[in-house]
């Protein structure tokens, strides 16, 4: 079984990669002969680039998300450096967990609310601060560089990065090697940045690298968010191929061969950059600066992470509000009245949506777990990593955007008569789901201490008896984390949900955002509180198991 | 092994040559068709932004349920475009039968570009019975989606005009004319947006201002001729380039859709809005969507109307079903529920004094809502440009207003 476990994973994940692939790159070639594209040429490129604002579009893209997931990184970094153990950390690494779980749509929804010049901030301080009788008409939200996408993105993703650097710190002995920065004079932070930081980044690595080709390619929050003349290239993309005229998916499907370029950039601009860090960190750490002056630094990371935790949270509230609330206009500071009617409209629809959704979810995750749990294990008794082909399959999914990537993996399983099935939305959310598992676990797996396991085998131990007793026990964390997150990625996906469940399989994101189309902030609210309530109860779970598995035995 | 799996799919690809064009013409009775229809389920396929709709469409399946036996499911859509194109990829996939949608909601653009490439059934629509209630000739847009012809492809469900709607508490006198509009923003900076193109709102106050713009209105029938449309858009240009840097955030960013446009009026940003719908104001006030000192209007000399439609794939497994679920929705128990604006507010496409008294009794009775216009108050209906008209403007607006900023 564990041999077979690469081989199986990547049965799972070529078909669809490859069909999404063939139907995203073919098209972009201006093949598609259901639409009459019967030849293969460059022209559909040359029709992209004369798109309006083409590179401003591109250059959004790469700066927001090489901006958002770098401010994320800082804060992150800054925050745990800053606060390691003190019980403000503590209180925020059990906050965060639900973060985790909000769906794109609802922080950036919320947030919109919050900054905007109508938004809660303004209502709460007018008019007897501001003078405004009227919202004023200011650029804030949407505004031309990207900047409030960004910081909406910045504010999904450090959630992420911090479970992230959590489980990473999880299996190091941080507490030790501090104790010896200290005892040589270092101050905590520096200490922590000088000796501990060198150790964990290697497993922050590949998630930082989902980070971005997440942030880089971002539609929903983009669509609220980010400018609009022009848009980010992500969205212009989903645009084109929903264009009504269906020769503009030629251009889409160009434009989605652009667009994974740009991530990909993204990654290799990151990678450089690392190297550049390396470069000016090694003098810094040698010459020995025991950190006299980090006070400031202490206090500003301290501050920043609890300004964006508050903007977060205030965000959400804003919406709890929303969802209960009847006319609420500017600028009362809350609504005049309470209506439930919100949270009336489900109905029935919303337990089977729930049902659907929670089922979906387990199956992705638990498949997607066993398979990446056996990968992990094989290459830690061979002692050999899977070849950059297999790097390429995990990748590509998160890499070519979900509008283009999916038609071919739709053509796939029509091919197949799997499509409109239970199955087929499991295995199109195992595509998504697997690699976000993989790329949460394997940082920590990989630099897991084999001597743990060499101690067990010569007690006489069976690799499998090692693999159950000891690996997993001590890795209980990254494992529940990436269990987590790989549910909160399955309960978030809408396209593959419909295309592969021909819009038979009703989960409460497709519920949600078809629903949410209406505009109506009360509808986007109570849908929104729904979907963070499940991968909640997800989070909660994995967080009770990993305490329980984790005991010593 | 990944070269070899891609040359695979590649080769499927190539495989799926369209096998011709898809439609072919209803020919057997009804009554077969009735009769075939019973212990189907319909998938249906529509937008499912609004609640009431929704609702409304669980009423219906349960009186078809009822009547022909048929199970009715909505599959609810955030854009029709998704079915779209879900009925190419099974077409790409060679799947001609059994496929996965069964009716769809439909018009303008997305019915031109199903029809061009061949991916409805029917001709049908004249089969059925309840279509000869319809207003053919005083609503000659349940015939001609957006200038095209529907050739018996999709069945007229429900009428929509262009109706704007302003807040009465910012503005006493709405401006009633093109100009007028322009004098107010002047005179209002940051109080007046619209939808970015293409989206379909967007696009469709273009067209408005162009009909209001143009000299001879008769020309916008026409396929575009692209060297004729720049002379006879100028106006509209010299319009916009006039209007834009005193629209809302000084035109730098605009509102996604008409739902982004409605929260902007209740959120107090701007004084007006408008929609396809012209029963929308009075539903959305009364969710508390929209404060009440809302009202709707319409533009002098008409605004742009069309219909909005049911159109069965190709492909669809239950093609007897839906044929059935459409001609029902076409009935007139049907259409009176659907116009009452406590339920939907949705115009009726039938010739009402055509009807039995019955039936015209009920419509007559039915309530308008508090910020609704009579059908005679909404005015003359302008035709929609031929779609051609429709890419070639969203391009033109993109060029000069997306890029280069």
């Amino acid at each position: 079984m564990i041999r077979l476990a690469p081989v199986l994973a990547v049965l799972v994940m070529i078909g669809p990669v490859a069909a999404g692939l063939v139907g995203t790159v073919l098209p972009a070639l201006g093949w598609l002969p259901v639409l009459g594209g019967d030849t293969v040429s460059l022209d559909t490129f040359r029709a992209l680039r004369a798109e309006p604002g083409l590179w401003t579009s591109a250059w959004l893209s790469l700066s927001v998300g090489l901006g958002s997931t770098a401010a994320a990184f800082c804060l992150t970094v800054g925050f745990t450096a800053a606060a390691q153990d003190t019980r403000m950390f503590r209180a925020a690494s059990r906050l965060i967990s639900p973060l985790l779980s909000v769906p794109h749509v609802t922080l950036a929804i919320g947030l919109a609310f919050l900054m905007a010049p109508s938004g809660w901030a303004a209502r709460l301080l007018s008019p007897w601060a501001t003078g405004w009788e009227r919202p004023p008409d200011l650029l804030i939200v949407q505004d031309p560089h990207g900047l409030s996408l960004a910081l909406g993105l910045m504010l999904k993703e450090t959630p992420f990065l911090f479970v992230m650097l959590l489980a990473g710190l999880d299996s190091l002995p941080a507490r030790r090697i501090l104790a010896t920065t200290r005892s040589l004079g270092y101050r905590p932070m520096t200490g922590w940045l000088k000796a501990v930081l060198p150790q964990v980044y290697p497993r922050l690595r590949l998630p930082i690298f989902a980070v971005l080709a997440f942030a880089t390619s971002t539609v929903d929050m983009a669509i609220l968010l980010g400018p609009t003349t022009p848009a980010p290239l992500a969205v212009r993309v989903v645009q084109w191929m929903g264009d009504p005229d269906l020769t503009r998916r030629f251009v889409g499907s160009a434009g989605a061969v652009l667009q994974a370029g740009i991530a990909l950039a993204a990654i290799a601009l990151w990678v450089a950059a690392e190297r550049l860090v390396i470069v000016l960190g090694r003098p810094w750490i040698r010459a020995g600066g025991r950190g006299r002056g980090e006070g400031v630094w202490r206090a500003l990371t301290v501050t920043a992470m609890g300004a964006a935790g508050a903007m977060a949270a205030l965000s959400l509230l804003s919406l709890a509000v929303w969802s209960v609330a009847g006319p609420w206009r500017f600028p009362d500071a809350l609504p005049a009245a309470v209506s439930v009617q919100g949270w009336m409209r489900g109905g029935a629809d919303l337990v089977s949506a729930a049902g659907a959704t929670v089922t979906v979810a387990l199956a992705a995750t638990a498949l997607a777990l066993a398979l990446v749990v056996a990968c992990l294990e094989r290459e830690t008794r061979l002692g050999a990593r899977p070849g950059r082909a297999v790097d390429w399959l995990l990748y590509t999914p998160l890499i070519v955007p979900q509008v283009a990537f999916l038609f071919g993996v739709q053509v796939l399983l029509i091919l197949g008569h799997l499509d409109g099935g239970w199955l087929a939305v499991v295995w199109s959310h195992l595509v998504f789901v697997l690699p976000y598992v993989f790329l949460s676990l394997a940082g920590a797996w990989r630099r897991f201490d084999a001597r743990y396991i060499a101690v067990a085998r010569s007690l006489g131990r069976s690799p499998t008896a090692v693999l159950f007793s000891v690996t997993l026990p001590m890795l209980a964390r990254p494992v529940a984390t990436a269990a987590a997150i790989g549910a909160a990625v399955s309960v978030a996906l809408y396209l593959p949900t419909l295309f592969a469940g021909a819009g038979r399989i009703e989960t409460l994101t497709t519920e949600a955002v078809a629903r949410a189309s209406s505009g109506d902030r009360r509808v986007i609210a109570t849908y929104g509180l729904l979907q963070i309530a499940l991968p909640l109860a997800g989070f909660s779970l994995a967080g009770l198991a990993a305490r329980r598995f984790s005991r010593p035995r | 092994m990944i070269l070899w799996r891609t040359a695979f799919v590649l080769l499927l690809f190539a495989l799926a040559l369209p096998a011709g064009r898809g439609q072919s013409a209803e020919t057997r009775p009804w009554d077969e068709i009735v009769a075939a229809a019973e212990g189907q389920t319909v998938h249906f396929n529509a937008w499912g932004g609004d609640a009431r709709i929704n609702a409304y469409i669980v009423w219906a399946g349960e009186r078809l349920k009822a009547l022909y036996g048929i199970d009715l499911v909505q599959v609810k859509l955030s854009d029709t475009g998704d079915a779209v194109s879900r009925v190419l990829a099974e077409k790409t996939a060679g799947r001609d039968s059994g496929g996965s949608i069964d009716l769809i909601w439909i018009n303008g653009e997305n019915f031109a570009a199903m029809k061009a490439n061949g991916l409805l059934h029917g001709p049908w629509v004249a089969t059925a019975p309840n279509f000869a209630l319809v207003d053919v000739a005083g609503k000659p847009t349940t015939v001609t989606d957006f200038s095209v012809p529907t050739d018996g492809l999709e069945a007229p469900w429900g009428m929509a005009q262009f109706t704007m709607m302003v807040d009465t508490a910012y503005v006493d006198a709405p401006p009633r004319t093109a100009a007028a509009l322009l004098d107010w923003v002047q005179a209002n900076p940051g109080r007046f947006t619209y939808p970015q193109p293409p989206d379909f709102l967007g696009t469709t106050f273009l067209k408005q201002l162009l009909a209001m713009r143009v000299a001879t209105p008769a020309v916008l029938a026409d396929p575009l001729d692209e060297a004729a449309a720049r002379s006879v858009t100028a106006p509209l240009w010299a319009y916009l380039d006039t209007l834009h840097p005193h629209l809302w955030r000084d035109g730098r960013s605009f509102p996604k859709d008409a739902g982004a446009l409605r929260r902007l009026l209740g959120d107090g940003e701007i004084s007006f809005a408008f929609d396809f719908n012209p029963a929308r104001a009075s539903a959305a006030i009364e969710a508390g969507e929209l404060p009440d000192t809302v009202r709707t209007y319409v533009f002098d000399g008409g605004t742009i109307g069309n219909t909005h439609f049911l159109a069965v794939p190709f492909n669809a497994a239950a093609k007897e079903g839906a044929m059935v679920v459409a001609d029902f929705l076409m009935s007139a128990e049907a259409q009176i529920r659907k116009q009452d604006p406590r339920v939907w507010g949705d115009f009726t496409v039938l010739d009402v004094a055509g009807l039995p008294a019955a039936d015209r009794k009920a419509f007559a009775a039915l309530p308008l809502g508090v910020a609704t216009l009579s059908p005679e108050e909404l005015g003359p209906v302008l035709p929609e440009p031929h779609p051609s008209w429709v890419a070639w403007l969203e391009a033109e607006w993109e060029r000069r207003y997306v890029a280069g900023r």
